[in-house]
């Protein structure tokens, strides 16, 4: 079984965001990164049906040249080889543009199987996996919590529902699946994963011109307090005094 | 002219079709609505109520069940005839599954997540909700609206009913993809978290399975049940029947004490009914403070310890 799975570089959830002075991206130069995570339960699940049923993962991201860093991770987690399209515009795309970037590396892969994870923690489109898959011309479902692979009738995907509820779905081969954070236990790269890493191949392609982007951000800030909360401060002590004082007396809550 | 894609389940409109309609009002423009599946008389009696040019009806059994190949084939052809402006949709998982590939399909762009629409764009979440983007779109497109961004009860409703209509499309069943089986519930959940009093919940501040004790006495000295957001159940930590949000458990207890929780949008759906909520985060710019009643920004492993030492005191 031949899987690809794409991964996405963003800012840690630790970093503290900083707006640029245009207002339109982070200012990210001094930002730490690291792998998207719901990208991180779409690589495990890769990972593991190669484990069960054979065949080659190759993890594939369309990023500057700083997202080597979450490549080389993938890399050492397991993956066989890499595939990085290569461009600092794509560090702020659009979805459109992003699943077309990728499009162009994996058309060529003729895979068995193209996993994503749900969507990315910095611009959130929840796009990208449902728009490759359907630039590839590939089925897809999206928010899958378990895949039963090696069916003749292709793979049996459980998706979740709101409010609790699942469904199996079956889909033909080759298809697109958007993997929900939790549907495994995630693992970590090992001293010798780290080495084998070393020796493997990272292929850089450079995207097609891409089209103008059909939507761009036009000022990026922070969110205005909606609410009036009412912050305690002090120290630890003596707020947790009178925010037990307040839910008592005031919110009669405890 | 906006059209709204409406959503529903056994028979009902659900909320966030409401919601995407009220959107569609306040956008302001002409207004049809779009229904899709098989039989579906009392959702199109539901939507008739609301002030809208027309309803649209596509009924086909291929459509029922869900499927997003099936969606996708029906709306290109409702889009290509109709021709709106602007597709809004409910940014429900549903939508979710099939509104990308549709953007796709017909290539035009969509924009997910929205909470408002200003000056022809749309405001929308980024990064975890920490910030908040603008976004400037060309020409027609598609836009998600986020659940709970505009309210159910702020649709309008026709001085008389909206006209429905029958659209003419036919949707070759032998191009869907994807074969679904009946939905279903796991087995019964062991804690039923919508009928506590109170709740302490935990999300990624916690830091480590360890420290949930800190959390389970601060439980046990309020009286509440423990519960989490869904990253804590993702890694193991408790189990998934804690789990508070969009795919947990929705509730509305007398307080809600959360604490390490930065209050991502599927966090919030889940527990913002709460009577009174408070919030212990390090970050103070976190969006749980958004919702809450009392907050401390500071360090849950000094405040927690702290509160509990009260708790002993004053019932002691």
């Amino acid at each position: 079984m031949k899987i690809v799975v794409c991964i996405k570089q963003v800012v840690t959830r630790e970093w503290q965001l900083r707006v640029n002075d245009q207002k339109t991206w982070i200012r990210d130069q001094d930002a730490s990164f690291e792998l998207n995570e719901p990208d991180a339960y779409a690589l495990e699940e890769a990972l593991r049906l190669k484990e069960k049923h054979g065949g080659e993962v190759i993890v594939c991201s369309a990023g500057p040249a700083r997202a080597a860093q979450v490549i080389r991770e993938a890399l050492a987690r397991g993956a066989d080889r890499a595939i990085h399209v290569e461009s600092d515009a794509l560090a702020s795309a659009d979805a459109v543009s992003i699943a077309q970037s990728l499009a162009g590396a994996i058309r060529d892969e003729q895979v068995d199987l193209v996993l994503t994870g749900l969507q990315s923690d910095d611009q959130g489109f929840g796009q990208v996996g449902v728009v490759l898959a359907e630039t590839l011309g590939m089925p897809h479902a999206t928010i899958i919590m378990e895949v039963q692979a090696g069916e003749a009738s292709g793979v049996r995907v459980k998706r979740e529902l709101e409010g609790g509820w699942f469904q199996w779905v079956t889909l033909p081969l080759p298809a697109l699946l958007t993997i929900q954070s939790g549907i495994n236990q995630l693992r970590y790269a090992t001293l010798k994963g780290i080495m084998a890493a070393k020796k493997k191949e990272i292929r850089k392609v450079t995207p097609a011109q891409a089209p103008a982007p059909s939507q761009r951000i036009s000022r990026l800030y922070f969110p205005e307090k909606a609410r009036k909360t009412q912050m305690i401060g002090g120290g630890a002590a003596e707020a947790a005094k009178d925010l037990v004082r307040r839910l008592r007396e005031d919110a009669r809550a405890l | 002219m906006i059209l709204v894609v409406a959503e529903h389940r056994d028979g009902a409109l659900n909320r966030a079709s409401l919601e995407t309609i009220a959107a569609a009002q306040h956008a302001g423009g002409p207004l049809k609505i779009v229904v899709l599946g098989s039989g579906m008389e009392t959702v199109v009696g539901q939507l008739a109520a609301a002030d809208a040019a027309e309803i649209l009806i596509v009924d086909d059994p291929a459509l029922e069940p869900y499927t997003a190949d099936g969606f996708v084939l029906a709306l290109e052809q409702v889009i290509r005839a109709e021709n709106p402006e602007r597709v809004f949709l409910p940014h429900t998982y549903q939508t979710r599954d099939f509104a990308p590939a549709l953007a796709a399909r017909v290539q035009r762009p969509l924009v997910t997540d929205c909470i408002a629409v200003r000056d022809g764009g749309y405001a929308r979440p980024v990064f975890q909700g920490k910030l908040h983007a603008d976004v400037a779109v060309d020409g027609p497109h598609l836009a998600t609206f986020q659940i709970g961004a505009f309210r159910a009860d702020a649709m309008k409703s026709g001085a008389s009913p909206a006209p429905a209509r029958k659209a003419a499309i036919a949707i070759d069943a032998s191009r869907i993809r994807q074969k679904p089986e009946a939905p279903f519930k796991e087995a019964r959940q062991a804690v039923d978290l919508s009928q506590a009093e109170r709740i302490v919940a935990v999300g990624r501040g916690i830091k480590s399975q360890e420290h949930l004790a800190i959390a389970q006495q601060l439980a046990q000295a309020m009286g509440a049940e423990l519960a989490a957001s869904r990253p804590i159940c993702d890694a193991g930590w408790l189990p998934m029947d804690r789990q508070i949000g969009s795919s947990g458990q929705t509730v509305a207890p007398k307080l809600y004490v959360a604490l390490g929780i930065s209050g991502a949008i599927q966090h919030l759906v889940g527990m913002k009914g709460a009577r009174t909520i408070v919030a212990i985060n390090k970050d103070a710019e976190a969006p749980i403070f958004e919702v809450a009643d009392y907050g401390i920004a500071g360090d849950l492993f000094e405040v927690v310890p702290a509160m509990i030492a009260e708790l002993h005191k004053s019932t002691a």
